[in-house]
């Protein structure tokens, strides 16, 4: 038994030891900064899908066992940042003492054979006696800041004199500030809720449903004191509750406060550039009902009754937008008026569409630098303006005005995703009107560019569309086409031309130009095929100027002089009646109103360890310059009756230490007129 | 050994004169400076807020303490001053002027400070290489000389551009530490100063040529980053970008840089000079490990004020002290980095050429947190996208 107990003394003295380590510090600080760097090269908290695509099925629970997607609150990073504090800790308690002492201390008594061996010390040969150099050391001492203490000996006296040794309170500051910082942290990180959850039989639900609807088993009530989420509040709206989002479910928690949204701002700048976000805000107290209003802004936040609510971003609060739905099937009913708010599923059944309509975002102003034409950038611009202040390049900021984004989910739940500019856009010289459609989020839009005939705006189009792929009038399009080619000729060729220009008809409504160069790969000899391309080319676009022309005298406008002037809009108009082909979409949904109406988004926490953390940080700072710039100097002076003997030691040793060494060397000779300096 | 002054070799003796002389210097600087922050109240003093004043009072005794103890500081501070002085008052509020006026166009604007700042820079580094080649003192000078200069006019730069920018508008005006291109600017300037402190502190001029290696591969960045992405405009701050913090935080931040940059290249000397490597032209490896520990100390201290002053500002902007993102975890390792340095330098066996990678490696680290988080990482520090 004895002997076990004795074994086990220093087992435990030993691992002390070891956690208290300068080596265990440091490649503690390594490891934890090692483990660090992974959440900065894995996304961290993404969702659970993005993983399994970027890492694969193998992998990605793996990475998820090892908990790589939330590095910074997995359990093996809290050990390791537990390691960090426990071996601080002991530091500090082994470090205590002894420090402690040798703040207090003055070493006086410190053989002479030692003093001999210091790396700075020099002899002096004494010319008054004993008792005056004694009141010129302690005079001098006094004078340079040091303490002192006298050890008197048979010899002689040593004067022991010390200055900085405050320095050595760094070293405590620096460090307890660690085990500050780290506590704080703690208080403030995913433990207490994740311990609140457990203990209160909480759970996270599924966020798609009412507020009224979530479960109290997913609501947290006052007494959860550390958190983090999300408020959202729309215009005229308020929330007296915050969105905790944990994995891919959502928590409750209710705020000691109602807050709500008169307006929200966006202040821009004049390129453009959002300047200001803020909120003007009504907070009314749950308890006593008082109200008070205040606008909230990025950087100034607001604390009230130990939450702070944050600026952190703005949403649509379901703006109120006016459409006009243009059918593109042909021969449908004409354009008639629907209207819908952001954030609305409304299912088009009734309309006698298979399709709900999701409209999911609405923007008032979207602001594009547009390059201009003008030459510069590279050397020559960086040195060609003298100031920054003018070098604003060759870029211009233009408001292409508000946009529109919706979804089209079909009965087997694909959604197509649609965004819409309400404005025609100028592009050289020519209007269109964009429509910018996607088949799944991971794409890029790509768009539909409507253009706009001078007289009949964006009508002219759909117009030339309808008639184009209307099966009962393309007939007489045909028609149309080959009277005007050949006018007055015999009637074979042209009924052979209105043939082919039927059939062109039919492809192009079939499939578009790949309908077209498909049908002339398979029935036309090889030799043929690029003057029969160039051919159907011919006709296509002659029919696109026959189709515009038939709907100007239908809508009573004149007739227009075919020729160069009019090429670009055929040309337009032939290349969106190709790609309105791929449109995916029953309808156009043009905006021809709204009533805006936007929501911010809060964020609201309370982090009790933020005191803890600031004051760690305070001591941090104080710390780390207390070591470093704090010099502690020992300064000892032998006087004997035929020597002085000056000895210096640092706890640092730098360059400096020599050249104060020196300094007071000297200082002391010339105070004490001793003739030399001898070793 | 030979460079260091020990106890053997004698210091010169104190002269009578020089306190009383120099004495009477520091006050003439410390009345110069109250004058101009004096001067700067009477004239701005209607558009100062409570901070505006209490910082410009702050700066008076902060530069009275640095001119005292590094007295070259003080002339420069002086040409700064009047340059920069100049540089406005030529501008006399119209923007357009900047290619009107002969000496905005090619010597003082920002734009052109800058790219003499870097041209000189250039020069420097050429004629410190020139000396430590032919060992040639007087080429060591000049290198020294247009160090000085280059640092002058990179100042001047950005005084005259945070002048600029409020020449674009009221609201748009704000301190030029703001995009890649001006910290660049900063960071040469701040590396260079404090290689020129530790040059006249030292007594040598040696080290100049690894340093402002360092300085020149900065400014060809800058310029490679001003041609192809026109980085020179002055744009307004996003909202999160304004507020005070920033002001501060910045600033901090590039003298830690600095002191690591400075580090590494004291660094890289001593592992040459302990190889036996130009031995006999680069400071004697003492002098070095010395540089390194001073430079590193005073980098690790602003860093982690820098590093507190983020946390604090996060917590007004974001919400939260800390959020672990990309930016704030790799300052955290850069941090941890240098810790883990100055607690190697206190243990037996880590020392001598083991400290001097760990300071080298750490410029890779530092340049990754500075640099490499913008351009492979993404997160909210996105001011500064590559």
């Amino acid at each position: 038994m004895q002997q076990g107990a004795r074994a086990r003394v220093p087992a435990v003295q030993a691992l002390l030891e070891l956690l208290s380590s300068m080596r265990f510090a440091i490649s503690l600080l390594t490891v934890l900064a090692i483990a660090s760097i992974i959440g900065t090269v894995v996304q961290q908290n993404e969702p659970a899908n993005a993983y399994l695509n970027q890492f694969g099925q193998f992998w990605e629970p793996v990475f998820a066992r090892m908990g790589l997607y939330s590095v910074y609150g997995a359990g093996w990073f809290v050990a390791i940042l537990a390691f960090l504090v426990l071996s601080t800790m002991l530091c500090i308690i082994r470090q205590a003492a002894p420090m402690l002492r040798e703040m207090r201390g003055f070493h006086e008594h410190a053989r002479e054979i030692s003093l001999r061996l210091f790396a700075h010390y020099a002899s002096l040969v004494p010319t008054l006696p004993p008792e005056a150099r004694r009141s010129a050391v302690t005079d001098y001492l006094a004078g340079t800041g040091f303490r002192f203490r006298i050890d008197e000996r048979a010899d002689g006296a040593l004067i022991a004199a010390r200055q900085g040794s405050a320095g050595r309170i760094g070293y405590f500051f620096a460090h307890a500030a660690i085990v500050l910082i780290c506590a704080g942290g703690l208080l403030d990180g995913d433990l207490p809720l994740a311990l609140h959850m457990y203990f209160g039989g909480k759970a996270p639900t599924s966020g798609n449903r009412p507020v009224a609807d979530i479960p109290a088993s997913a609501r947290l009530g006052p007494d959860n004191w550390s958190y983090r989420g999300n408020v959202y509040i729309p215009e005229g709206g308020s929330a007296d509750f915050a969105v905790l989002n944990i994995d891919d479910g959502v928590l409750l928690q209710s705020l000691p406060f109602e807050v709500a949204l008169k307006r929200f701002h966006i202040d821009h700048y004049e390129t453009g550039m959002p300047r200001r976000f803020a909120s003007d805000l009504v907070l009314t107290d749950a308890e006593s009902g008082q109200r008070f209003e205040r606008t909230l802004e990025v950087n100034k936040p607001l604390t009230y009754r130990g939450v702070t609510l944050f600026q952190s971003g703005f949403d649509d609060g379901g703006s109120l937008l006016r459409f006009t739905v243009r059918d593109l099937a042909p021969g449908a009913h004409p354009p008639y008026p629907f209207s819908g708010e952001v954030g609305a599923r409304i299912p088009l059944e009734t309309l006698g569409y298979a399709y709900t309509l999701e409209i999911t975002g609405f923007r008032p102003i979207n602001v594009e630098n547009m390059a201009a034409s003008a030459p510069g950038g590279g050397f020559e611009s960086f040195f060609g303006f003298g100031g920054g202040a003018n070098a604003q390049g060759g870029k211009k900021p233009r408001n292409l005005g508000p946009s529109y984004t919706f979804k089209l989910r079909d009965a087997a739940g694909q959604a197509r995703e649609f965004t819409n500019y309400m404005l025609p856009v100028e592009i050289d010289g020519r209007w269109y009107l964009y429509s910018g459609v996607r088949a799944s989020q991971m794409e890029p839009f790509s768009y539909l560019r409507i253009p706009l005939d001078g007289e009949a705006g964006v009508d002219a189009w759909f117009a030339i569309r309808q008639l184009f792929f209307d099966p009962a009038r393309r007939a007489a399009l045909a028609a149309r086409f080959a009277a005007r080619n050949l006018d007055g000729d015999d009637g074979a060729l042209r009924a052979r031309l209105e043939e082919a220009a039927g059939h062109t008809l039919i492809l192009f409504a079939d499939g578009g130009f790949a309908a077209i160069s498909e049908f002339i790969e398979k029935s036309i000899p090889e030799a043929e095929r690029e003057r029969s391309g160039a051919a159907f080319l011919q006709i296509i676009q002659g029919l696109t100027w026959d189709a515009w022309m038939m709907v100007r005298e239908q809508a009573g406008q004149a007739a227009l002089e075919p020729g160069e002037a009019h090429a670009p809009f055929v040309r337009d108009a032939l290349i969106a009646l190709a790609d309105s082909g791929r449109y995916g979409a029953p309808f156009y949904l043009q905006l021809n109103a709204y009533e805006q109406r936007q929501a911010t988004i809060l964020q609201a926490t309370r982090s009790p360890g933020k005191p803890l953390v600031y004051s760690g940080a305070l001591l941090l700072a104080l710390g780390v310059f207390g070591m470093l710039y704090i010099r502690e100097r020992r300064l000892f002076v032998l006087l004997k009756n035929n020597e002085t003997l000056v000895a210096m030691s640092s706890n640092r040793k730098t360059i400096d230490l020599d050249e104060t060494f020196a300094r007071h060397r000297d200082a002391l000779a010339a105070a004490l007129g001793d003739a030399a300096v001898k070793h | 050994m030979e460079l260091a002054p020990s106890s053997s070799s004698a210091a010169p003796p104190p002269a009578l004169a020089a306190p009383k002389r120099r004495a009477y210097g520091d006050w003439l600087y410390a009345l110069a400076l109250v004058t101009g922050a004096c001067f700067a109240f009477l004239r701005y003093g209607q558009a100062m807020d409570g901070y505006d004043a209490a910082i410009l009072v702050l700066h008076v005794p902060i530069l009275a303490a640095l001119g005292r103890a590094w007295r070259p500081f003080r002339p420069f501070l002086a040409i700064v001053a009047v340059l920069a002085l100049a540089g406005i008052w030529l501008y006399q509020g119209d923007p357009a002027r900047a290619e009107q006026t002969f000496f905005l166009k090619y010597l003082i604007s920002s734009q052109a400070a800058i790219a003499w700042m870097s041209a000189l820079f250039f020069i420097a580094t050429g004629a410190y290489w020139l000396g430590l080649a032919v060992r040639s003192d007087f080429a060591e000078r000049t290198g020294s000389a247009l160090a000085w200069a280059a640092s002058v006019m990179g100042a001047t730069g950005l005084f005259v551009r945070w002048y600029e920018s409020y020449l674009l508008g009221p609201d748009v005006g704000h301190i030029p530490i703001s995009n890649l291109y001006e910290v660049f600017v900063l960071f040469s300037l701040i590396t260079a100063l404090l290689y020129l402190f530790y040059e006249g502190r030292y007594g040598t001029r040696k080290l100049g040529a690894f340093v402002l290696l360092t300085v020149s591969i900065a400014v060809a960045f800058l310029l490679w980053y001003a041609f192809t992405r026109e980085a020179y405009q002055i744009q307004p701050l996003v909202p999160a970008l304004q507020s005070y913090w920033m002001k501060v935080h910045v600033p901090a931040n590039f003298v830690g840089y600095g002191g690591f940059a400075l580090a590494a290249m004291a660094g890289a000397a001593y592992l040459l000079v302990s190889r036996g490597v130009l031995a006999g032209r680069l400071p004697a490896p003492k002098v070095l490990e010395d540089v390194m520990y001073k430079a590193i100390a005073i980098g690790f201290a602003f860093f982690t004020i820098a590093t507190i002053l983020g946390a604090l500002w996060a917590a007004e902007a974001w919400g939260s002290y800390w959020s672990w993102d990309p930016k704030e975890t790799w300052a955290l390792i850069v941090w941890l980095n240098y810790a883990v340095w100055l607690h190697m330098r206190l243990t037996r066996g880590l020392r001598g050429a083991m400290l001097a990678w760990w300071a080298l490696g750490g410029l890779l680290v530092t340049t990754f947190a500075f640099l490499g988080v913008n351009m492979f990482l993404s997160g909210l520090h996105s001011y500064g996208s590559l």
